[in-house]
C-alpha cells in the first residue's frame, strides 16, 4: 500500500512543473500543454483520495474535470488559430496590445 | 511491489513533465505529454480506477493530444529558441512554491492516516465503471447535464473563433 503522501508529493511536483512552464515558455501551445499538466496533477490527487476514502465521488469529479479540459482545449486551440491568423506568430511576446 | 510500480510511474511522470516544459520543439513536447498521460493512466489502474484510466487514454491521449498535434503541424511553427524574458520571475515563484511545500510538510509532519469516513456510495455495484455510473446518473445527474452544456458551448465557441470571417454567412 503506497501512502497517500507520496501521491500528494507527485501531484505537487507535476503541478509545479506545469506552473513554471506557464511562466517560462513563450510558445502559446506549450503554455496550454503546461495547463494540461496542472489539470492532470489535480486529477491524480482526486483519484488518490477517492481510493483512500473509498468514495467514488472523487472519480466522478475527475470525469467532470476531464470534460472541462476538453472544452478548454477546443476553445484554446481555436483562439490560437485566430491569433495566428492575426499576427502570423504564436509567441506571447508578440501580443502586448494591453501592455503599457 | 506496489511501491516499486508506483515509483516507476512517478519517475516517468515527473521526467516526462520536465520534458514537456523543457523541450524546444512543440511536437516533441506533445509526445512527452503523451508518455505522461499513459503513465498517469497506469497510476489510475494501480489506484483501482479502471474506468478513469480508459477515459484518460481515450479522451486525453486519443482526442486532446491529437488535436494539439494537429494544430502544431497546421501552424508549421519554428523552434522556440529561447525562454521567456521573465524566466527569473518564473524561477523565483517556483522556488517560493517549493520552499513553501517543504515548510508545510516539515511543520505538519507525516500525520497518521485519517480514518476513512467516506459515504458508502458504491451500493450494489461490483465494478468500478458500474459504481461511477450509479453515482453519476443519480447524485450527480445535474452536473452531468451541465457538463454536456459546457461541451456544446465549447463546440460553438471553437467553430465561431476559428471561422474565417464572422460577419459573413
Amino acid at each position: 500500500m503506497v501512502p497517500i503522501s507520496y501521491y500528494l508529493i507527485l501531484s505537487g511536483i507535476v503541478f509545479l512543473i506545469g506552473f513554471v512552464g506557464v511562466l517560462l515558455r513563450r510558445n502559446i501551445i506549450i503554455i496550454l500543454l503546461s495547463v494540461e499538466l496542472m489539470l492532470n496533477a489535480t486529477n491524480i490527487n482526486f483519484v488518490a483520495f477517492s481510493q483512500y476514502f473509498h468514495d467514488v465521488a472523487g472519480q466522478v469529479f475527475v470525469f467532470f474535470a476531464l470534460t472541462v479540459a476538453a472544452a478548454e482545449v477546443a476553445v484554446g486551440l481555436a483562439i490560437i488559430i485566430a491569433l495566428y491568423r492575426a499576427k502570423s506568430a504564436i509567441n506571447i511576446d508578440e501580443f502586448q496590445l494591453l501592455k503599457w | 511491489m506496489e511501491q516499486v510500480v508506483f515509483f516507476y510511474f512517478a519517475l516517468v511522470i515527473a521526467a516526462a513533465s520536465v520534458l514537456v516544459v523543457a523541450l524546444r520543439n512543440p511536437i516533441y513536447s506533445a509526445l512527452a505529454l503523451l508518455i505522461m498521460f499513459f503513465h498517469v493512466a497506469g497510476l489510475y489502474v494501480t489506484l483501482h480506477a479502471e474506468f478513469l484510466a480508459a477515459v484518460q487514454i481515450i479522451v486525453y491521449a486519443g482526442a486532446i493530444l491529437v488535436l494539439y498535434l494537429f494544430v502544431v503541424m497546421l501552424l508549421n511553427l519554428r523552434q522556440d529558441d529561447r525562454y521567456h524574458r521573465q524566466w527569473p520571475m518564473a524561477g523565483i515563484v517556483g522556488a517560493t512554491l517549493v520552499i513553501e511545500a517543504i515548510i508545510l510538510t516539515v511543520m505538519k509532519g507525516w500525520t497518521s492516516p485519517v480514518v476513512a469516513t467516506g459515504t458508502e456510495t458504491t451500493v450494489g455495484a461490483t465494478t468500478n465503471a458500474g459504481a461511477i455510473g450509479d453515482v453519476l446518473y443519480s447524485t450527480y445527474l445535474f452536473p452531468f447535464e451541465v457538463a454536456s452544456l459546457i461541451l456544446l458551448v465549447a463546440m460553438i465557441g471553437a467553430i465561431m473563433l476559428a471561422k474565417k470571417d464572422i460577419g459573413e454567412c
